[in-house]
């Protein structure tokens, strides 16, 4: 799948033909899907730690992870469920991780904060803040060196875009002109802390021209605007343009973790965001209103999602936890 | 030192880097009367502990080496002399005994040994001597030329004396493409063209003993005698050390597969064990050594049976072996119908390091009457 | 073939080797080649004491001289590893690991365990260690203790040029992050060293000297007083046997304890700082488990607890000396 693939039955109106918008709404759906039931799971107390959603982000993610192949590598964060669902990772795996149980995709030694499949060329969410971008620039390093093609994107939030690692690493990138590119999820929050507080400058495409790359700021709600803007970025990347940066205006529809309660948002906030700023509906509006797909297809795959979750939860409950023999290994020196 | 009554007693060179020594402990008291091949005192270097032996009979008249205390190599250690010479004679001796330098070249070791270019590949070796006779020193699997530091300047003295290393041993190379007996012996026989050498005494240790047996077969040309010390290829058995040594990763396993090849176990020094760890631990040494171990001594059985092929193109032979061997069995060596044969007490698979002046004395006779 | 280098050389021609035998290696760091970007020579430095001069030469695109920006190429170099290349990234003064130590502890050391044993990150991280360079406080210490704090750092710390070349080809082709220290008052210091490439492997001490009466351990620098003052103490009657630890983690505990339960006496140097040291970590297993094989208190010396300072006097106050261990083994024995 790429970005130059315009042939629709759409009457041009979408980038993608039926099938690959059949594929957005799906791996929206399974993201919206799997963090609905977590915020539900949660509140009963059996998820241990912290757990940050994706909900409402699931546009940004799903529009980039769309152009990428196995090979090509991303480095996450701390809310990494909807870039590891976008990414193709299994999500029985990942249910049983947030659950801490030995079937978790890292065996229960990781956790939500630190799901990682790099069969599918996720390098990992992260529990420190802005630590993937020098992580992104090394894989992409190495795709350079191989001469695969391969492309790393670096997620951060607002808030970690003001961590000294993302920086240098726009500096790194560019200097060496790596296939490296930087995603800055703007959710307008750090924790409790407003991007407009926290951040000097108003753009993001002003910070990369500080740094000599190319900036590109898109309404992340807006899932084809996303595709569309990371399409280009992805496919310059890969030709050796080097790397750039693409930010992604968006909202997220719970607190910062589960148990958050949101005092710092102004009245009406959240209602606004469930009312208007949802994403996944947005997008449904859309492709139902131009004719290219029914509510029925879409609602036959709401079904299906909520099947494959509820087989992920039961999944993870019934696995078994890892046990003191697992405790010590897998780690480099035993002491 | 013009007076050849008065022999002095000095500080040997065992091997090429060998600089200095130190006098562990005197075995003979002063006044004894001492035959060739005695051991007289026992000397420590770096890389091994051993006793020297007398290259000369007389009466031990002075020791002049002090315990504990190191010499540089050719330091006067003690005196022989025959009782006749009065005891002013012998002081005089040992006030006036100037240590000579060391030999020219002595300090340049890589002018010691060389790299020829072989069909198998670059393999070094050392040569001394300038007699009239070839002499091939062949060492067993896990060895190198240094095994034969206390042979190969007396055997230079009345022959050409080469020692080089195998494909996959020392500092020869270390690829080692079908390792097997035959890959071995054509090794040497590939060596032995590049120096442009006819024929020669072959003087084989262990594996090297089969492969002098294996060249005799196939090129009785090229030998025109073999000793075979403590031989692999008289018989199926062979005990553990080949495994042993393979397996072994570290020191701690590595000291108890050497001390298998002596009798005395303290001739096993540290610097010994660190010397072939460090060895092992080059690039490519592993598999070489897996490698031939299997195909010669793999499940702990000798595969190869060269004596068999000799038939009557057997040269004149010389067994010798360590009545303690535990590599290879004592008893192969009444195997070799037709060769002479010694066995030496108090001696292990590396007789001719522990007894070696005896064995020295063996080989040249050996040649001598070939 | 073995011939006399430095432990400068020993470093260079095990980089040269391994940069030959595989492709994925590669080396990177500040000024590593030097001169990158100007128009005099490209190779002007080769680090900042030399040790990688002339591999620019050999390896053109695989010796990359980086910007002033730690955290970033730290990571890059951990992310690269993560996808399957072999850098050794140089960080000059191991000191400088401030800046960059959340890559370094909090991502490579942790990801094959989070990841439940998925991740492999083959990278070296080297660099100059110790006191005796007049380069005071921010540029002379011994950080060895920090970094075998770490679970999944190996940490390796030579104290000869023949050590230095086997442990750093060994630390190239082992699958887990090192962090390699290298003492720069033992870079100009010559050994025997064989042309050919070889190995030592992880968690084996070596022991330099056999003795009776006291174990001396140590690592770096302070092998070679150790071993001054255990040929002093020789004269006196007394045989210490002396331990180079070589690599502190893993750490060859056997060996280590073996010697005591053999001489019943220990002295522990190091030249870190006493508190949490490799010393006192030494010092606390042996008493737990040899207690009834000491003869007399364990002694250690180390480093006063202070920073390196800079005045040659001082300095040559600060790192232990033979004299400081003769009369640390003669008060053990006087028990
Ligand atoms: C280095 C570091 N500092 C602080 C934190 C604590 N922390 C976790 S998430 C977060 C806010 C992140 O905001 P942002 O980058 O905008 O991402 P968002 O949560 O909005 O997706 C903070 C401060 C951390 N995990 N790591
Ligand atoms: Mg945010």
């Amino acid at each position: 799948m790429n970005a130059a693939k315009k042939s629709t039955p759409g009457g041009g109106i979408f980038p993608l033909d039926k099938p690959d918008l059949l594929v957005a709404y799906r791996t929206m759906r399974r993201i919206r899907e799997f963090e609905e039931r977590l915020h539900g799971e949660f509140a009963k107390g059996d998820i241990p730690g912290f757990v940050h959603l994706y909900a409402g982000e699931e546009a940004a993610g799903t529009g980039i992870m769309m152009h990428l192949k196995d090979n090509d590598r991303i480095a996450s964060t701390h809310r990494g469920h909807g870039h590891c669902i976008a990414k193709g990772v299994d999500t029985k795996g990942m249910m049983a991780e947030i659950y801490g149980k030995a079937t978790g995709l890292c065996k229960g030694k990781g956790g939500s904060m630190h799901i990682a499949d790099l069969s599918k060329g996720m390098m990992g969410a992260n529990g420190i803040l802005g630590a993937g971008a020098p992580l992104a620039c090394g894989a992409a390093l190495a795709a350079k060196f191989r001469g695969d093609g391969g492309v790393a994107i670096s997620f951060v939030g607002d808030g970690a875009s003001n961590q000294g690692t993302f920086l240098e690493s726009l500096n790194l990138a560019a200097i060496w002109n790596l296939p490296a590119i930087f995603v800055v999820e703007n959710n307008g929050y750090a924790e409790s802390t407003s991007r407009d507080y926290a951040v000097a400058v108003d753009s993001y495409v002003d910070r990369a021209a500080g740094f000599g790359l190319p900036g590109v700021t898109v309404d992340g709600l807006d899932f084809f605007a996303v595709y569309e803007a990371a399409g280009e970025i992805i496919k310059r990347a890969r030709e050796g343009g080097g790397p750039a940066l693409l930010e992604c205006k968006m909202v997220r529809m719970y607190g910062h973790f589960e148990g958050d309660q949101q005092t710092y948002r102004a009245p009406g906030e959240l209602d606004d965001i469930r009312d208007n700023k949802d994403c996944i509906k947005m997008f449904s509006e859309r492709v139902i209103e131009a004719g290219v797909v029914s509510r029925a297809e879409l609602e036959a795959i709401d079904r299906e999602m909520t099947a494959e979750i509820d087989a992920a939860l039961a999944f993870a409950k019934s696995s078994p936890s890892p046990t003191l023999a697992d405790l010590s290994t897998d780690v480099y020196v035993a002491y | 030192m013009t007076d050849n009554r008065i022999v002095p007693i000095i500080m040997p060179k065992w091997g090429l880097s060998m600089k200095e020594g130190k006098v562990t402990g005197w075995l003979l008291e002063d006044g004894t009367q001492i035959k060739v091949g005695d051991p007289i005192l026992e000397i420590e270097t770096d890389k091994i502990a051993g006793s020297l032996e007398a290259g000369d009979a007389g009466v031990l008249r002075r020791r002049v080496g002090t315990p504990d205390t190191v010499y540089p190599v050719k330091a006067l250690l003690g005196v022989i002399a025959d009782p006749s010479v009065p005891d002013a004679e012998i002081d005089a001796f040992v006030a006036s005994y100037v240590t000579p330098p060391a030999d020219e070249g002595d300090d340049d070791e890589g002018s010691k040994t060389e790299i020829a270019q072989t069909p198998a590949g670059a393999l070094r070796y050392a040569k001394r001597g300038d007699g009239a006779e070839t002499v091939i020193l062949i060492h067993g699997f896990g060895g190198d030329l240094d095994n034969w530091l206390f042979n190969i300047d007396a055997l230079g003295e009345a022959a050409t004396v080469y020692a080089l290393d195998l494909p996959g041993h020392g500092q020869s190379t270390k690829t080692l493409d079908n390792p097997s007996l035959t890959t071995m012996t054509s090794a040497l026989s590939g060596f032995m063209d590049t120096l442009g050498i006819a024929s020669a005494h072959l003087v084989g240790h262990s594996m090297g003993g089969a492969i002098a047996m294996q060249l005799a077969a196939s090129n009785p040309a090229k030998v025109k005698s073999m000793t075979l010390i403590c031989s692999a290829g008289l018989g199926p058995d062979i005990g553990s050390y080949v495994d042993d040594y393979v397996a072994a990763q570290g020191r701690k396993d590595l000291k108890p597969a050497l001390e298998q090849l002596f009798a005395d176990k303290s001739l096993v020094s540290r610097q010994l064990v660190d010397d072939v760890l460090k060895y092992k631990r080059l690039d490519g040494v592993e598999a070489a050594l897996k490698g031939l171990s299997q195909a010669l001594f793999g499940g702990r059985k000798q595969h190869d049976a060269p004596a068999s092929n000799l038939g009557a193109k057997m040269p004149p032979a010389l067994v010798i072996w360590g009545k303690d061997d535990q590599v290879i069995p004592v008893a192969h060596a009444a195997n070799l119908p037709g060769a002479k044969l010694h066995v030496i007490e108090n001696a292990g698979h590396m007789v001719f390091m522990e007894k070696a002046s005896e064995v020295n004395n063996l080989i040249k006779a050996h040649i001598a009457a070939a | 073939m073995a011939r006399k280098i430095s432990m400068r050389q020993a470093i260079n021609e095990a980089l040269e080797q391994e940069m030959t035998r595989d492709a994925s290696v590669f080396i990177m760091g500040e000024d590593i080649a030097g001169g990158a970007g100007g128009n005099g020579d490209q190779d002007a430095w080769g680090g900042p004491m030399g040790v990688t001069k002339g591999l620019i030469g050999k390896f053109p695109g695989r010796v990359l001289d980086t910007p002033l920006s730690e955290s970033a190429f730290i990571g890059a170099a951990v992310g690269a590893a993560a996808c399957g290349m072999r850098p050794v990234a140089e960080l000059m003064f191991l000191d400088f690991m401030g800046v960059c130590f959340d890559q370094i502890f909090n991502q490579a050391a942790k990801f094959k365990y989070m990841f439940g044993g998925h991740a492999q990150t083959p990278v070296v991280i080297r660099g100059m260690v110790g006191a005796g360079f007049r380069a005071a406080a921010q540029h002379s210490q011994m950080l060895t203790p920090l970094f075998t704090h770490i679970p999944g750092l190996k940490v390796i710390c030579p104290s000869n040029a023949y050590d230095a070349k086997g442990l750093l080809i060994q630390s190239i082709r082992d699958n887990d992050p090192v962090i390699f220290c290298e003492h720069k008052n033992l870079y100009g210091i010559e050994a025997d060293v064989p042309v050919e490439s070889y190995t030592i492997p992880f968690g084996e001490a070596n022991v330099l000297r056999d003795g009776k009466h006291c174990t001396i351990v140590s690592y770096g620098l302070t092998v070679g007083r150790s071993m001054e003052a255990a040929e002093t103490l020789a004269k006196t009657g007394v045989e210490c046997e002396v331990i180079d630890l070589r690599t502190l983690s893993p750490l060859d505990w056997d060996t280590v304890m073996d010697s005591v339960e053999n001489t019943g006496r220990l002295v522990c140097v190091d030249e870190a700082n006493p508190r949490c040291s490799i010393a006192s970590d030494i010092s606390a297993r042996v008493a737990q488990d040899c207690f009834k094989a000491l003869k007399g208190p364990i002694q250690m010396v180390t480093a006063p607890h202070s920073p390196v300072p800079f005045s040659p006097v001082l300095e040559d106050l600060y790192v232990p000396s033979a004299q400081q261990i003769a009369a640390a083994v003669k008060k053990t024995m006087a028990n």
